[in-house]
């Protein structure tokens, strides 16, 4: 499925930040490689090869053709970033609150695990370790072992290679065997320096068997420097767990994020993922999912929402390896003025994964003739007896149902964002969680009523808005 | 007057479609418009409405005594105008009963008055939906999506029941219609119909002017009136045809 690029570099031919990172890499690779876990420590030089000889992707790279990121390998970022002190409670730097919704919080500051000394890594009754992933390799070595970088290559691609050789710290949760996470883990991650950061931050999330847990993963800006995210998380999902990842990614304008997710799925095991891209000025998100053991269902829904010369990039990969597993993938977007979007679906179906269901849909409405999307499956299928699907439309808001609307008395700017949140609707109805849904809804109605477009390099609050938007809607009548 | 329209002349794309046309409805009148296709009914409908694309180049629509040309749609609907769509239009995601709520509101809001309570809506509803035979099934479902044709005009009634228009515009509300739903159509509009209120019934058949009897018919012909009579002149049309009056015309 993944042609890797062979092709060598030599120095001479590096961009900046290939040059960069080389570099970071070089002058920081006895700290980097000699006080990590052995597994971590040989993905590291696998990463470092593979960079050296291949740099960052490129657009003759198929899977980067259109893609605007290459564009930034000039820029300088600073790679080298200091480690952060818990001084002030996160809640002072970054308020979040979701009305009735209950999670438990964890934090991210410029790439390193925000909490204090002794909350680094804990361990509940239940037996549930949520920390650091610094911390975590050393305390819990055989998980190491077994699951770090085991579910993505370390030579996967440039930006994989980059976390795995330069990752400073991440968030690691581990769920035991027959546990169920009652309280949503959310980790919120912000870049908060006045010079513009490369972040790599490597997450790994174990469940065992019989286990379920739920995973907000929250990209915010606190202020407008730009910056670039580049996040990779590993999944492995137990036999007959269930596992639910909303991402959530609200940046600025000069943001570039690439947030990119690894899962491994064991037999009978449920996956769910939500991603509401709200702004970022680049955001390119890779889900891969694996579907490893028999009876294993993944669901894949995304809105984004991009105006002015904003981009985002969905890639999601499903591999059906084995027989008699399900999947589905619903993404809906909205683009504005300049905005440009890709969304590539790929869905493997191996030689023996007979009786696959699999079903993908990307359905877009450009609001603007200089707003574009790519929208493009690539199915590939060795079994015979599957049930496999594909859609993609690309249209403009309906002007048909727009007079309608107005010709009962609805405002022109009111029709028009019923309409355009009706269309998202689809997706945010899934969102099972109530009280996050709600927040969902407002955080895309304020969206869409220009919230943003008041203050150019403004992002908004996940926190309770001071006024609610009332829009009279209530999609659970639908 | 309720509706005075003055030499109007309409064009879609630089075409001319509607090439002086003249129409007065007073309050409590049933206005009957026939004529052949391609004359100019729902392009007078349109007009009449606000929509985009129709270019009124000459003449004049009054409403309430408002000349309201450059109106806009919704402000047109607001004040009272209603149009009974020939193709109601589906509309993905949104229910109809917070379609009709939001639209209500919004009439409200324009009238200065508060967003109406939920029971009294409901009752509204309720109420309304009997009268046109709508089950409620349909309401819970997206605007029209997934509605048969007869349960599409039939919920462009109720929509108009719920609203309860000054000036309700019927653009081929028959077509499509078998003579059931026909008939609780046009008993929809009948329980309507008061002297506060007037309606302009487009058609091409005789047929539904068998329920929703007319004080005035009127053959449109080349984008204007040509014919205009009392309820004797449909059924002299459903016996004659047009070609009588299309040679009168043409001569």
């Amino acid at each position: 499925m993944n042609k890797r690029e062979n092709m060598q570099k030599s120095d001479t031919t590096y961009k900046l930040l290939e040059a960069s990172i080389v570099s970071e890499f070089e002058r920081k690779q006895v700290e980097l490689t000699g006080l990590c876990h052995p597994a971590v420590s040989r993905s590291r030089m696998r990463a470092f090869e593979f960079l050296k000889n291949s740099g960052l992707p490129d657009r003759k790279n198929e899977k980067w053709k259109n893609s605007p990121f290459p564009g930034q390998y000039e820029e300088e970022f600073l790679l080298d970033i200091p480690p952060v002190y818990y001084d002030r409670a996160m809640e002072e730097i970054f308020k979040c609150e979701v009305p009735g919704f209950w999670a438990d919080k964890y934090s991210m500051l410029n790439g390193w695990y925000y909490s204090t000394k002794e909350n680094q890594l804990i361990t509940t009754g239940e037996g549930v370790v949520i920390g650091s992933i610094l911390k975590a390799q050393h305390q819990f070595p055989e998980l190491f072992e077994k699951h770090f970088g085991k579910i993505v290559r370390a030579d996967q691609d440039g930006f994989t290679a980059a976390n795995t050789a330069l990752f400073k710290d991440g968030m690691f949760v581990y769920v035991p065997d027959g546990v169920e996470v009652k309280n949503a883990v959310q980790l919120i991650k912000l870049i908060n320096r006045q010079e513009p950061l490369m972040v790599n931050s490597r997450n790994l999330i174990i469940l065992g068997k019989n286990s379920r847990l739920t995973f907000l993963h929250c990209d915010d800006s606190v202020n407008h420097t730009p910056s670039f995210i580049n996040t990779l998380t590993e999944v492995f999902v137990g036999e007959n767990s269930s596992f639910e990842l909303y991402k959530l990614q609200n940046l600025n304008d000069s943001t570039s994020l690439i947030n990119n997710t690894f899962i491994h799925q064991e037999q009978d095991s449920r996956l769910k993922v939500n991603i509401l891209s709200l702004n970022g000025g680049k955001i390119r998100n890779e889900l891969h999912a694996n579907l490893m053991g028999q009876g294993a269902d993944v669901d894949i829904n995304g809105v984004y929402l991009m105006d002015k010369q904003q981009h985002i990039d969905n890639q999601v990969y499903v591999n059906h390896a084995v027989p008699n597993c399900h999947s589905n993938e619903l993404f809906k977007g909205v683009l504005d003025e300049e905005a440009s979007g890709i969304f590539n679906g790929y869905i493997y179906v191996a030689r023996d994964a007979q009786q696959t269901n699999a079903f993908q849909r990307n359905n877009n409405i450009l609001m603007t003739p200089k707003a574009t999307i790519d929208t493009m499956p690539y199915l590939e299928i060795y079994a015979d007896d599957v049930k496999c699907s594909h859609g993609a439309t690309v249209g403009q808001l309906d002007e048909e149902a727009l007079f309608y609307m107005m010709q009962r008395g609805i405002g022109k700017e009111d029709a028009r964002l019923l309409l355009l949140f009706a269309f998202l609707a689809e997706v945010t109805s899934k969102v099972s969680i109530e009280a996050l849904r709600i927040s969902y809804e407002d955080m895309i109605k304020r969206r869409l009523q220009g919230e943003l477009s008041i203050c150019d390099k403004c992002v908004l609050h996940c926190s309770v808005p001071d006024k609610p938007v009332e829009f009279d809607i209530d999609l659970s009548k639908i | 007057m309720l509706l005075n329209i003055k030499n109007l002349h309409v064009a879609i794309n630089g075409k001319e479609i509607l090439k002086g046309l003249d129409l007065s409805v007073n309050k409590g009148e049933v206005h009957a418009i026939m004529g052949p296709n391609g004359t100019g009914k729902s392009t007078l409908a349109a007009a009449i409405t606000g929509r985009e694309g129709y270019e009124i180049t000459q003449g004049e629509i009054v409403y309430n005594g408002e000349v309201i040309n450059n109106m806009a749609p919704d402000v047109r609907a607001n004040r009272g105008i209603f149009l009974s769509f020939q193709y109601p239009v589906e509309i993905p995601g949104v229910s109809m009963t917070n379609f009709m709520r939001t639209a209500i509101n919004a009439q409200r809001e324009f009238n200065g008055l508060a967003p109406i309570p939920a029971g009294e809506f409901l009752k509204k509803m309720e109420k309304m939906k009997k009268l046109v035979d709508i089950n409620t099934k349909l309401t819970k479902r997206s605007v029209n999506e997934g509605f048969s044709g007869g349960e599409k005009k039939k919920n462009e009634i109720f929509q108009m029941a719920m609203l309860e228009p000054k000036l309700a515009i019927l653009d081929e509300t028959d077509s499509g219609l078998d003579i059931d739903a026909l008939k609780v159509v046009a008993r929809g509009v009948n329980e309507l119909r008061s002297d506060e209120n007037a309606f302009v019934v487009i058609t091409h058949y005789q047929r539904l002017l068998d329920y929703i009897v007319p004080d005035f018919v009127h053959v449109m012909y080349d984008g204007q009136i040509v014919k205009s009579g009392g309820k004797g002149l449909a059924l002299e049309l459903e016996d004659k045809g047009y070609d009588w009056i299309i040679d009168q015309v043409d001569e």
